[in-house]
């Protein structure tokens, strides 16, 4: 089951790891919305390590406003995170 | 393998890659061509053309491939299952108030099989790094001018699904067939990039 549903806001994770991640760095720390889940994949990360049974784990599609990412821009930009990769924000905002 | 990279220098750091694992005999050069190979057989925008003219002439199959593309490719003979694993293949659908286009800021991810091998713009890192970030300045320097109120949306092919884009069909196509309208549909049409 995915501990995420679709419209929940969640924050990227302010990860800075050794080695290989698919968390890109424009959205660590940033707020997002989930838009769906994609189903269970190996993660990447440990595929990348040579890991012989890598964690598989639900991956999320999450939107992100561009005023959020970038301070400007009307648009959205979504991108796909592994569940580890990301956490939910309180309802307080913290 | 070098006689078939450009110059760009994405394709000689692969071709570092390529010597090195070579090299350290990873692999042969003969397994490298055969996946290539093996990879690129039957890969082509035509592919996605065809997915497009079907959507655009078949109400039912247009909202089974929006719901789940992998489901729907195979009542056209097509599957993401040419890789090394099946690849989920997420279509977006261009509407009059909404814009899709597709990026992989990690690297290049994006669905050879069916849109062919991708254009060279589209691995650089000036267009990784800008389309997300000014997306509307970027198609424009494709020449496409989209409304201000279009809502765009970027999407970043960050893990293992691959992203096509369904575009909207033409005006004054009313009698066309579904091949006279899959050859108007171009590789730049199903990224995002152009209007078809």
């Amino acid at each position: 089951m995915a501990e995420f549903r679709a419209g929940e806001r969640v924050r990227v994770r302010a990860v800075d790891p050794v080695g290989h991640t698919r968390v890109p760095r424009y959205v660590r720390g940033h707020r997002g919305r989930i838009v769906e889940c994609q189903g269970r994949w190996a993660l990447a990360d440990e595929c990348a390590a040579g890991v012989a049974e890598p964690r598989t784990e639900p991956v999320y599609t999450v939107a992100f406003a561009a005023a959020d990412l970038w301070g400007e821009g009307g648009h959205e930009v979504t991108v796909d995170l592994w569940e580890s990769y990301i956490e939910r924000v309180q309802e307080d905002g913290a | 393998m070098s006689g078939g990279h450009t110059s760009t220098p994405v394709a000689a750091r692969v071709r570092r890659l390529e010597a090195r694992l070579i090299e350290a005999g990873v692999v042969a050069e003969a397994q490298l061509d055969a996946a290539l190979a093996a990879m690129l057989k039957g890969a082509s925008p035509v592919n996605g053309a065809r997915i497009v003219a079907r959507a655009w002439t078949d109400a039912g199959f247009r909202e089974r491939l929006l719901a789940d593309a992998n489901a729907a490719l195979p009542e056209v003979g097509l599957s993401m299952a040419g890789g090394i694993q099946e690849q989920r293949l997420k279509v977006v659908e261009n509407t009059a108030t909404t814009h899709h286009v597709l990026v992989c800021t990690l690297c290049s991810c994006y669905p050879i099989g069916l849109l062919g091998p991708s254009p060279s713009w589209y691995k650089s890192e000036a267009y990784r790094s800008r389309v997300v970030r000014e997306p509307r300045a970027v198609l424009a320097e494709f020449g496409l001018e989209l409304p201000d109120d279009t809502a765009i949306t970027v999407w970043d092919s960050s893990a293992e699904s691959r992203y096509m884009v369904l575009p909207r069909r033409p005006g004054g196509t009313a009698g066309h067939s579904e091949p006279e309208l899959a050859a108007l549909v171009t590789r730049e049409g199903l990224i995002g990039t152009a209007a078809v």
